[in-house]
């Protein structure tokens, strides 16, 4: 599903590379986490599988794109097949519950009667039901990361993309994002977590990546943290 | 394409969304906008006005050659003709003695003194030809026809553009002249800084919502479908701010004519100014509309390209 060769990827000619020399490979269904410290290279590394970053060197396949084929007018296309959540929600914050996940079948062309069937669904399973009109500002933090999830899965995506999706929620509604992940996981859809929390690696038992200083120091399955 | 057309509805009916809910950041947008359009529109109105002063001025300069008694009907036509001739010459008007007579008399009517110096059998009054310009300021070539000996001697009197007179028309052209370019001037200028003002601040209206941008991106929206709610937006502050400028104006003028009471304010003939209001009103309105929409278009076009162009196309 999702397959980094040898990838290196520097800022600057100058600066040290944020990731060197970095393989990878995650097969469908998967739920892998990625752990390690700030500035070890975690975001680099998400930000090459959106594209945000083009690597220096190195392949990059995600759900048979090869990246180095990827032209600039394909890269919307791209993203609609990656579903993607962030530690700071990224919510559309003048749109409502309902239009924010809205928005995500609004630009593939889903008709208005199929979003008005699937949003409300997909509300559902992230445990939003009743809170359709709520502007994003009317929420905790745990409802609208389960927003910004619900708008990542709206679309079904292959691959599901958490950068630190718990990082600014406290413990309970942390679990209750986790679960959701879990729950989307099952359905069959590929997890990429990074995260900060022990206590959620620990627990989880999942295939756990650890990135140090932009390598990879430690790929083990059913493991805890470090 | 239904693809195509749901995504414009949605491009279009997003705008307006954006529109009402941002109302406190619309309002301020609009209102800047609104002063701007409305002090071109002012200065429009204004420069037309002095133009028209300007045009009624010059339209009374003329110049009076007067007839010695004893010319012949002949010698008459043939003056006017040769006078025709010459390039600048618009009209050439005959008022004959009776005529002359006629119209001092009506100019008179309530000195009884002065209509008694004068009777038929007795009259002082000279024939005369009236002689209107196409450019008032270019009277050299009938000063140097007017002059030649056998036509000064067909003359009774200097020509009227003489002296004093000519030092009169002479600064009314030049001051006529200034104020035409500068009111052209201060228009395109006025044009250009309401058109960076609102350039400005529609473009702080979309910096303020960049990071709506970069999440619309981030979730694989197209360009176009990212910018073209904005630019529906800046389009409807054009719309919006050209029709509150042209009522405001509308009420200007409306309360002017009534409690004014006055017809003109030095050279700025406020009646004129009024029917010129009136009989363009919907070319203004038009132009008005036109321009909001031009510039609230154009502006949120590049302001908006500045946040879209996507990272990761230059390799490092």
């Amino acid at each position: 599903m999702i397959l980094l060769d040898r990838v290196t990827k520097a800022y600057g000619p100058k600066s040290s590379p944020a990731l060197e020399r970095i393989s990878l490979h995650i097969e469908p269904k998967e739920f892998v986490i990625i752990v390690g410290s700030s500035g070890a290279g975690k975001s680099t590394l998400l930000k090459l599988l959106t594209r945000e970053e083009k690597p220096s060197s190195g392949k990059i396949i995600v759900g048979g794109i090869d990246y180095e084929h990827l032209k600039d007018k394909q890269i919307p296309m791209l993203r609609r097949k990656i579903g993607v959540v962030f530690q700071d929600f990224k919510l559309l914050p003048n749109r409502t519950v309902f239009e924010n996940v809205a928005f995500a079948l609004e630009i593939i062309g889903v008709s208005t009667r199929e979003i008005k069937h699937t949003v409300p669904r997909v509300l559902d399973i992230v445990g939003l039901k009743g809170k359709e009109d709520r502007m994003p500002k009317e929420l905790s933090g745990g409802e609208r990361q389960r927003v910004a999830i619900a708008r990542a899965i709206v679309r079904q995506p292959k691959i599901l993309i958490a950068d630190e999706p718990t990082g600014n929620l406290d413990p309970k509604h942390a679990w209750d994002v986790i679960r959701v992940l879990e729950k989307i996981n099952h359905y069959g859809t590929t997890v990429l977590l990074t995260t900060h929390n022990q206590e959620i690696v620990n627990k989880l038992k999942r295939r756990v990546v650890t990135i140090e200083g932009g390598h990879i120091v430690s790929d083990k399955a059913n493991a805890g943290y470090r | 394409m239904p693809h195509r057309w749901i995504s414009f509805r949605r491009v279009v009916a997003a705008g307006c969304q954006s529109f009402v809910r941002n109302a406190w950041l619309s309002i301020a947008a609009m209102a800047v906008m609104t002063i701007t359009l409305t002090i071109v529109l002012f200065s429009v109105i204004a420069n037309a006005t002095f133009n028209k002063t300007v045009a009624d001025i010059r339209d009374h300069i003329d110049i009076s050659v007067y007839l010695v008694d004893n010319i012949t009907p002949e010698q008459r036509t043939e003056l006017t003709n040769k006078i025709k001739d010459i390039d600048n010459v618009r009209l050439v008007t005959y008022t004959s003695k009776d005529d002359a007579l006629k119209s001092y008399r009506n100019q008179n009517q309530t000195n009884v003194t002065l209509q008694l110096a004068i009777s038929e059998i007795n009259n002082p009054l000279p024939a005369s030809l009236h002689i209107k310009l196409y450019n008032p300021d270019k009277i050299n070539d009938i000063k140097t026809f007017l002059d030649k000996p056998e036509n000064k001697a067909l003359q009774s009197e200097p020509t009227s553009y003489s002296g004093d007179q000519k030092v009169a028309i002479d600064k009314i052209t030049k001051a006529t002249t200034f104020i035409r370019r500068a009111g052209i001037v201060g228009v395109i200028v006025f044009a250009i800084i309401s058109m960076l003002i609102i350039f400005n601040t529609i473009q702080m209206a979309i910096f303020n919502r960049r990071e709506e941008l970069n999440i619309m991106r981030l979730l694989g929206a197209t360009k176009w479908y990212i910018r073209g709610p904005f630019i529906v937006e800046s389009i409807l502050y054009g719309i919006v701010s050209a029709l509150i400028s042209v009522a405001v104006c509308n009420g200007v003028f409306a309360v002017s004519s009534t409690t004014l009471n006055a017809n003109s304010l030095g050279l700025l003939d406020i009646g004129y100014a009024n029917s010129y209001f009136a009989d363009h009103f919907w070319v203004i309105l038009g132009v008005q509309i036109a321009l909001g929409v031009l510039i609230g278009a154009v502006s949120s076009l590049i302001a908006t390209q500045r946040y879209l162009r996507f990272k990761g196309t230059s390799a490092a």
